[in-house]
């Protein structure tokens, strides 16, 4: 962290404050770290805005979190984009609450082509449906896997046996 | 390479030729010539490198010829975490390789699955294929590699020279029965 961090997520606050409004639901401001809590609908609003004016060029990581059991939250599921500017040296994170019988959330592949994987990561885990996504199919789990292992409903140690062999294909022939 | 123990009773006439059983002459060609497959999918392949490496030499048992195809190996050796995902990929590297052949499992986590206890992390390979000798630790140290390669050899000299399956040691998952 560098030592003007503190000021620089201040301005990025405010300015995303004045272009979303109320959208901008909260802000979580600990350990140096900032997090955007924004409406679902303005979601990949707030992500091109990031990209493309506020230079945020790397798009580090989406997770999904299942909030069951935890004090206090809105809906069921969150959904967390780890975003990083290589220019300014930033980080800055996303945060937006998905309920659980309507998962649909805008794809950023537009935005970030890592985001294809990482989306596809995330649907895997938790069911997230990303809209626009040209190929949302399990990544890392085998594709006779049934359910969403991250969810807290899942079983903790219910492995699922496969019967044939899963290649990535697929995945090399897909254009770029 | 001497005549060892297990060419006994071998007996050797003034003519020089020497005569022995063929069970035995079978043996002693399969024990010292184990050609392993390393099955390598985590920091257990890093010791069983070691174990072959000049330090600790696993040629010294006839089995430094590491095969990266079934079809030349006849000992796979597997060393690592092993997934569903991964599973039938096992399945079939055994199902191709020629018998005789042979298993070790290597470590904690093919042995038992390790500290993964999850939805991803198979409990155990001798769920997939049946396994001869189990290595335990976390990784293993190459000497344990060897004296699971001793206690293999050992195995090879007790066995009948036309057992085509060992009786397994534990109930195979249906999926990967044979038919």
């Amino acid at each position: 962290m560098t030592r003007n961090d503190t000021e620089r997520h201040d301005a990025l606050v405010l300015e995303t404050r004045s272009r979303f409004g109320d959208k901008l639901l909260s802000v979580d401001r600990s350990y140096g770290d900032c997090a955007l809590i924004v409406d679902l609908g303005v979601v990949h609003d707030v992500l091109a805005f990031l990209k493309n004016a506020r230079r945020f060029d790397l798009l580090m990581d989406i997770t999904g979190i299942d909030c069951t059991n935890l004090p206090a939250h809105r809906e069921r599921f969150e959904l967390s984009y780890n975003l990083y500017s290589v220019p300014d040296d930033l980080r800055v994170r996303v945060e937006t609450a998905v309920p659980e019988l309507e998962m649909n959330v805008p794809t950023a592949i537009d935005l970030w082509k890592s985001a294809n994987w990482a989306e596809r990561e995330a649907f895997e885990m938790f069911g997230f449906n990303f809209v626009g996504h040209p190929c949302l199919k399990r990544l890392l789990t085998h594709h006779e896997f049934n359910g969403f292992p991250l969810r807290k409903d899942y079983p903790l140690m219910a492995g699922q046996w496969c019967s044939v062999t899963s290649d990535l294909s697929d995945e090399l022939n897909e254009p770029r | 390479m001497g005549i060892d123990q297990t060419l006994l009773p071998a007996t050797k006439d003034e003519t020089g030729i020497i005569t022995t059983r063929l069970d035995e002459i079978v043996r002693w060609g399969r024990k010292n010539s184990l050609w392993p497959l390393p099955f390598g999918t985590a920091c257990c392949a890093i010791e069983f490198m070691g174990a072959v490496s000049s330090k600790f030499d696993i040629s010294r048992f006839g089995a430094e010829l590491v095969r990266f195809s079934p079809r030349q190996a006849d000992l796979v050796l597997v060393a690592g975490t092993i997934n569903y995902k991964l599973a039938p990929v096992l399945k079939r590297i055994y199902d191709q390789m020629a018998d005789p052949k042979y298993v070790i499992s290597m470590g904690a986590c093919a042995c038992s699955g390790g500290f993964y206890d999850n939805y991803a992390t198979v409990q155990g390979i001798d769920q997939i294929v049946p396994v001869d000798v189990f290595i335990p630790g976390c990784p293993p140290r190459p000497e344990a590699i060897l004296h699971a390669i001793m206690k293999l050899q050992e195995r090879i000299d007790t066995e009948p020279v036309t057992s085509r399956g060992r009786p397994r040691r534990h109930e195979v998952v249906e999926k990967f029965k044979d038919n």
